[in-house]
């Protein structure tokens, strides 16, 4: 990284913060990246101006952990269009986005990516364009796949947190299992209209295949029966945990998980 | 014999949250409470005893408690 940049950074710098401006002038400049800039402005001590309102909240160290995580969205419906919008804008550094599939007007009503310009389109590839117009410093990895059992290692490799925001229950037990063999800790989410759950799977842990252990029907493929309001309710509680783990924020329960009941308006958190 | 039942999620709509139950003595299986509850078994997610896993041929006991949640698979 070029010494002229952290010199130009910190002269650029108000107050510790530095503003997109100078993000650009810096990428003119030093021809760097805005995901590299934003990585040395923060381990230069600085503040993208753009955080600055969650600057005490999550302090200088914890912006700096947040841009240098890489996570990974599996699914790009309902939770996901949450997901990569509060994740972006939040500072995670690298967003990995996994689905094959196009938008449909059925989308329109709880998938936040989805508008009338984008029916038809892939999902990970508008996810990419939104987050270049929201937060260019995050660097988005759109991946045109359905994550299974034996593609799961390959399409998680490098990641540190994986999220759930898939939409069937098979498709759960295979990415829950797929984390547990490659270590990596798992924040699960399941919405069905005023109900929801959300749990963290510690590395090597099975805690999803247990949230799904009862013996019932063989797997059906039940129609979507989710409601804006609600999906953004379990989306964002896995933002929570998302940051919680990255940032080793306790208590994140070792066994345990979220149950949402919106109709009667609870959250309850569940041990075994 | 009394024990108590926890519903969650859908399971409460016409029924309760939490409901302390009498139960008869001998023999009363898990399978039973959910039978007498009117639950599908097949949308059953989690069952707990006492917060413990447990299957429908459980036998409850004085004081368990007895958790229900349904299987929420959407996104």
């Amino acid at each position: 990284m070029p010494e002229d940049l952290k010199a130009f950074l910190l002269s650029a710098a108000m107050g510790g913060l530095v503003d997109w401006q100078s993000y650009e002038t810096a990428r003119h400049l030093f021809g760097v990246s805005y995901p590299d800039i934003e990585q040395v402005v923060l381990e230069q001590g600085l503040f993208p101006k753009r955080y600055a309102a969650q600057r005490q909240f999550f302090q200088p160290e914890g912006q700096l952990k947040l841009c240098r995580a890489r996570v990974a969205i599996v699914g790009c419906g309902g939770l996901g269009s949450c997901l990569v919008e509060m994740l972006a804008r939040a500072g995670i550094g690298t967003l990995q986005i996994i689905d094959p599939d196009v938008f449909v007007e059925s989308n329109l009503n709880r998938q936040f990516l989805c508008t009338a310009d984008s029916l038809g389109r892939l999902k990970v590839e508008v996810a990419a364009e939104r987050v270049a117009r929201i937060n260019p410093a995050v660097t988005v990895i759109s991946l045109v796949e359905a994550l299974n059992g034996e593609n799961g290692v390959d399409l998680l490799a490098g990641m540190n947190v994986v999220v759930d925001a898939l939409d069937s229950i098979p498709a759960r037990r295979e990415l829950g299992h797929v984390c547990r063999k490659m270590n990596l800790p798992l924040v699960h989410g399941a919405v069905a209209g005023w109900y929801g759950q959300v749990a963290v799977q510690r590395p090597s842990d099975d805690l999803v295949s247990r949230l799904y252990s009862h013996p019932g029907q063989p797997e059906m493929e039940m129609p979507p029966d989710n409601f804006s309001a609600g999906v953004a309710a379990v989306a964002s509680l896995q933002v929570v945990l998302v940051v919680k783990v990255l940032l080793d924020v306790e208590p994140l329960p070792a066994n345990g998980w979220f149950s949402f009941d919106l109709r009667e308006v609870d959250l309850e958190r569940i041990d075994f | 014999m009394r024990i108590t039942v926890k519903l969650f999620a859908s399971f409460r709509e016409g029924r309760f949250k939490v409901e302390s139950r009498e139960i008869p003595s001998s023999s009363y299986l898990v399978g039973q409470l959910v039978a007498d509850l009117e639950l599908p078994v097949e949308k059953i997610g989690v069952l707990l005893v006492n917060g413990r896993h447990a299957v429908l041929e459980h036998r409850l006991e004085e004081g368990d408690v007895c958790a229900l949640f349904p299987r929420i698979g959407g996104g």
